[in-house]
């Protein structure tokens, strides 16, 4: 397996406190990879690090390496929408644009100056599963969808970019049990293409869906490793006591 | 009888409390009534569409009306973009320092200016120190300044209600923060974005201080549009009709129709403003 | 579009939201600038000390008098007359719409009271002259009723709108445990109302008046048209006076520029501004000490 994304010795801090702490990890290309671990344990905030979202908040303080492949993302003259081209992400809720269902998919595609034709909409869509139930109502506005499938729509607009990492930020926590199905059904099938981080507050859906686990602890990745591993074999005790739900 | 006494003070209290609800209502009534009943025989399509003639005794509002309408795209001409754009700032770029609190405190004071000194503002900028004479140019300048800030604070209000995920899901296909902006979060918030600057320029629209010395004249004997020249505007010329023609008592019925003529404008105006923020508060539910 | 444009566009339009942030400074700077150059102007003609103790306001006298005591007592009078008025009706206005109307109710009486506050200046003032000022002059026996009385009545109906608004918000946001506590020890709605609801929303209350108050002094096109206007010293209510707002809405037109007469309008404007400034400042003051006082 090659590694696709990594981290080392990452350390962010927002103002004066510190939320990551010496963290060191890796990806693997065509995998999908659970960051699991309580409320604020910084799995978000490490996810987010690596499409540069922090960029938003000067009080935002990183250092550490961060790297595509053997591409520094945070290299001064590596221009930022380049990185968050490449690497897509999908939000907690679900966020489509005030826009139709065709614009949602094409509008990304426009300024990035990639071809926006309707085969290439059309194509986005089928690979989220939702090219089916919106084929004839391409100019509705998104807003109208369900919550399954505006979270699909935000999964089409991610993989139109044709990105290489498909970062996810508990995707379905705010869907019905059906949808969520509906959505690990499609990201196992997306990892195909794409290399996957997921972070997510179910355990059943880190076991159903991730290939590899990260478990994190208070800023810190306590352990790593297989997903069978990390849930039948937990080496460390936190570990074994958050999967067992004793906190979270 | 003794339990009864807090039940009949109650009643007297409640009525209290009515009364001045009624009240307040009556003065609305008694505005509304006043000017439409005596106002309706003079409006027609006629009384709006043509010009004033005879030193005003008789003929219509049109010279006004154009004037105002003007004036207003004027005003708003100027204060839409400055005054979003500055909200754009505010909220999307500013940091929590000494210069965006500055500012903060800037709108605020100058939305409690009162609407003579705009008057005497534009006349010290824009009529004498920017020489563009006593103008239609000058007086909705002096307008849109006036504008300003309210245009700001709504633009603001509705800025703030668009949550952060809209932004991030812009930025995550990297777009810039301008594209961002521009294509995402100015679009969703245009409801609530229309509802105050339409509120805004109604307002405006019946202001007559600020153009008192920058450009409103008490008559025009010809049609106006000129950006360099006098005009004539509803309500300074509602002002002119009832305390310095010549001859008060016999124009009182245009006075009357000038009065509704600009109400129904206002009003008119308003409306808009709420059918739009009907729409607003049905999209976020 | 090309990358290397997008960035650029970016960063222009970076600088362009900035620089019109700024231009609130430059104008709220501006009009400052403009108010103490211009009284600067003046007060190198006339004392500071005779224009605000002076008992006389006669600019075109043959020597001229430029004493605003006569307008700030009318300014001051026609306020307070305004704030009698406006300040119990506001009050019990709002207290009705926030405790007792049903929301069917509400939903009428708020549309209401923003068509008030709609009504143009310039229209109010007219109503003034023709319905006010003949059932003063009837009821005073007077030659006609435009003065003090038929100002401070026009500037209540155009304060109400503002103070209803404000002091509404601050009844609302008492929490409902308060009332619940009050009702528990037996309670009526009106025991209440007046020793929880609006002790609480006192601040807010004060807020809404002070926001009133500024307002009132501010406002030009109705006591101009229907105070009458004579710059004489005011002794009570029926009397024509003649505010500063007016006194700079009448005068600003007739007098030549850059004269000693033109400065004295700004002076008077520069009070007028500090005067609004201060009543503002306390309303926001008291809105901000109520939002602290109930955030928790």
């Amino acid at each position: 397996m090659r590694t696709k994304l990594s981290a080392e010795s990452l350390n962010l801090s927002f103002g004066t406190k510190q939320v990551l702490k010496s963290i060191n990890v890796s990806f693997n290309e065509h995998e999908i990879t659970a960051l699991i671990g309580p409320s604020g344990c910084g799995k978000s905030t490490l996810l987010r690090s690596f499409n540069r979202m922090h960029d938003l908040f000067s009080y935002a303080h990183i250092d550490g390496k961060l790297k595509l492949e053997e591409l520094d993302l945070y290299d001064k003259t590596v221009p930022v929408t380049e990185i968050r081209k490449r690497i897509g992400m999908v939000f907690q809720k679900a966020n489509p644009f005030p826009k139709s269902i065709y614009e949602n998919i094409a509008y990304g595609l426009r300024i990035n100056n990639l071809p926006h034709g309707k085969d290439v909409v059309e194509k986005a869509l089928r690979e989220a599963f939702l090219w089916e139930e919106v084929k004839d109502d391409l100019k509705m506005p998104a807003t109208r969808l369900s919550g399954g499938q505006q979270q699909r729509l935000c999964i089409a607009r991610a993989v139109a970019l044709r990105p290489e990492v498909i970062l996810m930020d508990e995707p379905c926590s705010a869907l019905d049990p059906v949808s969520t199905l509906k959505i690990e059904e499609l990201i196992t099938h997306l990892k195909e293409k794409y290399t996957i981080v997921i972070v997510t507050h179910n355990m059943q859906q880190a076991q159903r869906i991730a290939d590899k686990t990260v478990f994190m602890y208070l800023g810190e990745i306590k352990e790593e490793g297989a997903t069978q591993d990390i849930f039948n074999f937990p080496k460390n005790e936190v570990t074994a006591n958050y999967i067992k739900g004793q906190f979270g | 009888m003794r339990y009864k006494t807090p039940k009949i003070a109650s009643i007297i209290e409640w009525s209290t409390l009515l009364l001045s609800t009624c009240l307040v209502c009556f003065f609305l009534l008694v505005v509304l009534w006043e000017i439409i009943s005596k106002g309706a025989s003079k409006l027609s399509w006629e009384f709006v569409f043509s010009v004033p003639t005879d030193g005003m005794t008789k003929g219509g509002v049109f010279t006004p009306v154009i004037g105002t309408v003007l004036l207003t795209m004027i005003t708003a001409l100027f204060s839409i973009p400055f005054g979003v754009s500055c909200a754009i700032y505010l909220n999307e770029y500013a940091e929590n320092n000494w210069l965006t609190r500055t500012i903060r405190a800037s709108i605020r004071n100058l939305s409690g200016v009162p609407s003579i000194i705009y008057g005497l503002f534009g006349l010290a900028l824009f009529v004498q120190a920017l020489q563009f004479g006593t103008s239609m140019l000058a007086a909705g300048l002096t307008l849109g300044l006036l504008s300003l800030p309210y245009i700001i604070t709504t633009t603001e209000e509705a800025l703030v209600r668009i949550p952060n995920s809209t932004r991030e899901a812009a930025l995550a296909i990297g777009a810039t923060k301008f594209e961002t902006i521009k294509d995402v979060v100015v679009p969703s918030a245009m409801p609530g974005i229309l509802t105050g600057v339409v509120l805004t320029l109604s307002r405006a629209a019946g202001e007559t201080a600020p153009i008192l010395f920058t450009g409103a004249a008490f008559y025009i004997n010809r049609s106006t549009g000129y950006l360099n020249e006098e005009f004539m505007a509803l309500p300074y010329h509602l002002y002119m009709l009832s305390t310095q023609h010549q001859s008060i008592e016999e124009v009182r019925p245009i006075a009357y129709g000038t009065a509704l003529v600009l109400v129904i404008v206002v009003f008119l105006m308003n409306l808009t403003a709420f059918y739009f923020r009907y729409k607003y508060r049905k999209n976020e539910n | 579009m090309r990358y290397k444009t997008r960035i650029s566009l970016d960063n222009l339009f970076k600088i362009v939201f900035k620089a019109t942030g700024l231009l609130v400074l430059a104008l709220l700077g501006g009009i400052f600038l403009m108010l103490i150059y211009n009284s600067f102007s003046f007060f190198l003609d006339v004392r500071p000390l005779d224009f605000i103790t002076g008992m006389e306001w006669n600019p075109t006298g043959k020597t001229p008098k430029y004493g605003m005591l006569p307008l700030i007592l009318s300014t001051t009078l026609v306020t307070l007359g305004a704030m009698v008025i406006a300040i119990p009706l506001g009050i019990g206005t709002a207290a009705f719409i926030a405790e007792y109307a049903s929301p069917r109710l509400k939903n009428i009486l708020k549309p209401a009271i923003e068509m008030l506050a709609a009504i143009p200046s310039v229209v109010i003032g007219f109503l003034g002259i023709v319905v006010l000022s003949p059932r003063i002059a009837d009821m005073a026996d007077l030659s006609n009723g435009l003065n003090a009385l038929n100002g401070a009545i026009l500037l209540a109906i155009m304060a109400l709108p503002t103070i209803i608004t404000v002091a509404e918000d601050a009844i609302h946001a008492v929490p409902n445990t308060y009332k619940e506590a009050s009702y528990g020890v037996g309670a009526t709605k009106w025991q209440t109302l007046r020793k929880v609801v609006i002790p609480a929303a006192f601040p807010g209350i004060i807020a809404a008046i002070m926001l009133g108050v500024g307002r009132a002094i501010g406002e030009t096109m109705t006591v101009l048209m229907a105070t009458g206007n004579a710059s004489m010293f005011p002794t009570g209510m029926f009397d024509a006076v003649k505010t500063m707002t007016a006194t700079i809405a009448i005068e600003m037109g007739e007098v030549p520029y850059q004269t000693t007469h033109y400065y004295a309008l700004y002076a008077i404007a520069t009070v007028l501004f500090f005067m609004t400034l201060i009543a503002n400042m306390l309303g926001e003051y008291f809105i901000n000490k109520f939002r602290k006082y109930h955030a928790v």
